[in-house]
């Protein structure tokens, strides 16, 4: 009996590693000193009502935030482990299983547990305020989605303790990634991770086109509507036609792995190109759908920070939304040196025609700045920033995009050195400018401007330190994906360069941690009274921050593009918040726990197939299904907050004014 | 933010950065993607030289009024730059910069698409070209020389001033196959033969690695690629011939299981063990294709 017990243990667990003990001892300890404090000042009801069972777009999205930024941190660690590991030749930090899954784990959670739940963060606390609406569309699949997006990337992050993490790649190719090569619930721990999380991710794009296209405030039309909320339209088409692909293609590798069918090995008749175009089919576009919220950001910042309208508006709108089309028609340049010569051509020139659009934008931000005043507050910092960068990273591109010279940069350290450029000084540089831009708007108080300028720079200055050098590692003939490499090879100059980097960029996050723990600290001195810190143009900022839970007391009437701005010139919000204004009651819905619920059962469903417990899984599975009975036979889903209530509530936080 | 300090220190960075690239390798020879042996790789060189001339034509006057821009309409009191902030629209201007891009990408898209379409013929006319049979293992590299006879583990020769027509494949996970002086990769895949031309024009040893993941043992899969004059290169085949033992199918099977092992030699093989790995793998599902693909190429 004991002896099963100490078996079983010994292959659930992952063990033989002291970095994994102390992490282990690291997570119980924390998670025992989260329950103490919740049980101590008595928050555990609290935490259900306000957080576990909210629809609150705002919240969802505060939510989403932290949940990102604990994903940064952890991708992070992985990105350092990675960098130490090749600081020098033939290092022994990791051995070459450990560094496989690291490299796997660091992938997989900075694009789909990091990068999408930020952009989703963003989409909530953003979207409804900007077009001047109460919620989302759907707000209880909204709750939906941020729970199978937790519970998605809970699953995944498991693997770290449990069972062993995948180690086949983030796209996790097969056959490598089938069973005779990677047999064990390490793989999956990333088949279920993903799905779980991608049908969230799905129904957030049909939430947010729907809410985009059908609850904009009356009078803006879609040319009136804010660049930001344009991009995040552009984002959901994306999301509409390619994660419907990523379902399909990790679900017939679960049909392979699980009941041994033959997808993708071709000894049934299967074929592993299948999957690897089918995963860049989902896979190019999810790289285009987290930038362009982060070009929408950039517009935003920029129009606000120079005091000067959006230069030419309908380029920019033609440009993201011709972007949007294109990021389908790219994605065999991942694989050039597979294809074949005409689809080489083909997809060498689809992919330079990206360039084009991208750098309309980028000259209309140009000229945008252009006569204007520039602001250099955080936001607008992250911005400049973020120009130089991504022309580069862009110029990198379009060289990887020359097939035949594709055929000598594939798979080595250029391309690692240009997705990271474009990555993090395009998608990382562009949210967290709209984090640091719509913060007071969020959270009532703005961040401290000096320790965000500390930020920065390790930030920028460990960028170029940690990717310059790995673009020369590329021409050196260093392929991706090497744990470890000989003194003979001359690459470790460089190779430590690049490691110094990434800690001046990990100490830029600390920087960050600390900047919003001060800020927390010393939030009386920097609050927002005014609704409206940076003298913004659209209409997030006619109201008081933090907003109140029905955004908007009165929906407004949309005149212009940019109609806070124009309201505010000719002085008409000030003439109507003087005087006493006439509240209607407002429709609300109802906050729900059975989004959590469903989310804890898709968990429950996902560990048990990940470890091929069929009950266990299927238990999960019937959960789900009563989770959704249960909210179909729910009679009472909405409510109504009353005029005397809105009109208390406004009295108190200092009123609406547009 | 004072501007000066922030165009200072992004001087210095730079100039840093590039100070240690330059430092870091003693010459050309370390960055063997820009060290062509080889009309392939030169080819390749000579479009990559061309891409990066004709972006930095484009993005450094890009950048040069980009630094121009955030300095003069800085918000600072006494800056007398022009102030307009409802101008948000130019047609000329518009006209402009969606042409721009569209020219650089329009000369770029030409020479790609010429470059595609040569690097799949032969590199040379002249003289008969060879075939080598490339197959990846679990963590080694297997070349076959069909027209020899003999095979050789994790090295390779060749005839300098021949066109060697490598024909790759797999016994493992995918793999990419990638020599980066005589030119650029190609994917080792399952069941299915790709065909990669390479020559070396100067004798000498090159660097070789597997270039896809492939798992545990996957970046210690080097190789050397050794080109010699033809007369040497045909002695060495007879040496091997003479010396060499054979590989057996037992052999193959020891060979085929993951680990690593030294560079080995061996004078004969069996004849159809290349068709073999690629029914093994699920080749029969794509003969027609290739039974057409070779003849074509053995045309040539």
């Amino acid at each position: 009996m004991f002896e099963n017990i100490k078996k079983f243990a010994s292959e659930f667990f992952v063990t033989g590693n002291s970095l994994i003990y102390a992490a282990d001892v690291s997570i119980v300890l924390t998670s025992l000193v989260i329950v103490f404090v919740l049980t101590y000042y008595k928050k555990w009801g609290w935490l259900w009502r306000e957080w576990l069972t909210t629809v609150d777009h705002k919240k969802i999205g505060i939510m989403y935030l932290i949940s990102a930024l604990l994903m940064l941190f952890r991708g992070g660690v992985d990105a350092l482990l990675m960098r130490t590991q090749l600081a020098f030749p033939n290092m022994e930090l990791l051995n070459s299983e450990h560094y496989n899954q690291i490299f796997t784990t660091h992938g997989t959670i900075m694009i789909l547990f990091m990068a999408m739940p930020l952009m989703f963060a963003l989409f909530n606390l953003v979207v409804p305020l900007q077009i001047g609406a109460r919620d989302v569309a759907y707000p209880f699949l909204n709750a939906v989605s941020f729970w199978l997006f937790f519970f998605g990337a809970m699953l995944f992050n498991l693997s770290f303790v449990i069972g062993g993490s995948p180690d086949a790649g983030w796209l996790s190719y097969p056959p490598l990634s089938e069973n005779n090569f990677s047999p064990g619930p390490g793989q999956n721990f990333y088949i279920w991770g993903i799905q779980i999380s991608g049908i969230g991710s799905l129904a957030t794009g049909i939430n947010f086109f729907v809410t985009i296209l059908k609850m904009r405030a009356p009078g803006m039309s879609l040319m009136k509507m804010p660049l930001f909320s344009w991009s995040v339209l552009s984002s959901c088409i994306i999301i509409l036609f390619a994660f419907p692909i990523l379902t399909v293609t990790l679900g017939l590798l679960f049909v392979d792995r699980f009941f041994g069918a033959h997808f993708f090995t071709l000894d049934g008749g299967g074929n592993p190109m299948y999957y690897i175009n089918l995963i860049w089919m989902w896979g190019h576009p999810e790289v285009y759908l987290v930038v362009l919220p982060a070009f929408g950001v950039f517009s935003e910042v920029v129009s606000t920070f120079t005091k000067k309208r959006i230069f030419g508006y309908k380029s920019m709108v033609f440009a993201l939304v011709s972007i949007s089309i294109l990021s389908f028609f790219t994605w065999v340049h991942h694989f050039f040196t597979m294809a074949g010569t005409t689809a080489d051509a083909f997809f060498a020139v689809t992919t330079m025609a990206v360039a084009i659009p991208t750098g309309v934008k980028v000259f209309n931000w140009l000229f945008t700045m252009f006569r204007g005043r520039i602001q250099m507050k955080t936001p607008m910092l992250w911005t400049i920033a973020f120009i130089p960068t991504f022309l580069v990273g862009g110029a990198t591109g379009v060289m990887l995009a020359v097939a035949p010279a594709d055929f000598q940069y594939h798979n080595n350290y250029f391309l690692i050195a240009h997705f990271h450029q474009v990555l993090i000084g395009g998608v990382v540089f562009g949210f967290f400018a709209g984090i640091y831009y719509w913060w007071p708007k969020v959270f009532g108080f703005t961040l401290n401007e000096h320790l965000g300028k500390w930020a920065f720079w390790l930030w920028n200055i460990g960028f170029y330190t940690t990717f310059m050098p790995q673009y020369a590692l590329g021409f050196m003939g260093m392929p991706r994906r090497s744990y470890t490499y000989g003194w003979d090879m001359g690459w470790w100059p460089l190779n430590f360069v690049s490691t110094v980097g990434a800690f001046l960029m990990g100490a830029g996050f600390i920087f960050q941690v600390w900047q919003i723990l001060y800020s927390i600290k010393h939030r009386d001195n920097l609050r927002d009274l005014t609704g409206d810190p940076w003298d913004g143009r659209t209409l997030e900022w006619s109201i008081p921050s933090p907003a109140p839970v029905y955004n908007f007391a009165v929906i407004p009437r949309v005149e212009v593009r940019d109609d806070w701005w124009y309201k505010k010139q000719k002085g008409v919000h000030k003439k109507i918040g003087a005087k006493a204004r006439n509240y209607k009651s407002i429709h609300m819905p109802k906050d729900s726990g059975i989004p959590f619920i469903m989310g804890l059962f898709w968990f429950v469903a996902g560990f048990g197939f990940t470890f091929e417990w069929v009950w266990v899984g299927v238990s999960g599975l019937i959960g789900v299904a009563v989770s959704m009975l249960a909210r179909y036979f729910q009679q009472h889903t909405d409510y109504y907050i009353s005029a005397e209530q809105v009109e208390a509530t406004e009295a108190l936080i200092g009123g609406a004014k547009g | 933010m004072k501007l000066g300090k922030l165009l200072h220190q992004s001087k210095v960075l730079f100039l840093a950065a590039t100070s240690l690239v330059l430092l870091a390798g003693c010459g050309r020879s370390q960055y063997v993607v820009l060290d062509p042996a080889g009309p392939v790789a030169q080819k390749q060189y000579d479009l990559i030289i061309l891409s990066v001339i004709l972006l930095a034509v484009f993005i450094i006057p890009v950048l040069i009024f980009f630094a121009y821009v955030v300095f003069r309409y800085r918000d600072k009191p006494g800056n007398r730059a022009m102030f307009k902030p409802e101008w948000d629209d130019n047609k000329t201007l518009e006209v402009i910069w969606w042409s721009i891009p569209i020219l650089v990408i329009g000369i770029l898209s030409f020479f790609t698409v010429r470059d595609t379409f040569a690097l799949s013929e032969p590199p040379s006319k002249e003289g008969k070209p060879m075939t080598i049979q490339v197959t990846s293992l679990d963590w080694k590299w297997l070349f076959l020389y069909p027209e020899q006879g003999i095979a050789t583990v994790n090295y390779v020769k060749i005839p300098t001033n021949t066109a060697v027509n490598f024909e790759l494949t797999t016994d493992a996970p995918i793999n990419s196959f990638w020599v980066p002086q005589l030119g650029g990769q190609k994917y080792t895949l399952p069941g299915k033969v790709l065909n990669l031309w390479l020559q070396a024009d100067k004798e000498g040893s090159y660097y070789g690695t597997a270039n896809n993941f492939s798992g545990e043992g996957f970046t210690e899969m080097k190789f050397q690629v050794i080109a010699e004059p033809k007369q040497r290169f045909d002695k060495w085949i007879e040496q091997i011939k003479e010396t060499s033992p054979e590989l057996t199918l037992k052999d193959y099977a020891v060979l085929r299981k993951p680990g690593l092992v030294e560079k080995q030699q061996y004078s004969s093989f069996p004849p159809n063990l290349f068709n073999d790995i690629l029914d093994k793998n699920g080749g029969q599902y794509y003969k027609s294709i290739q039974t057409k693909e070779q003849t074509s190429i053995r045309q040539n």
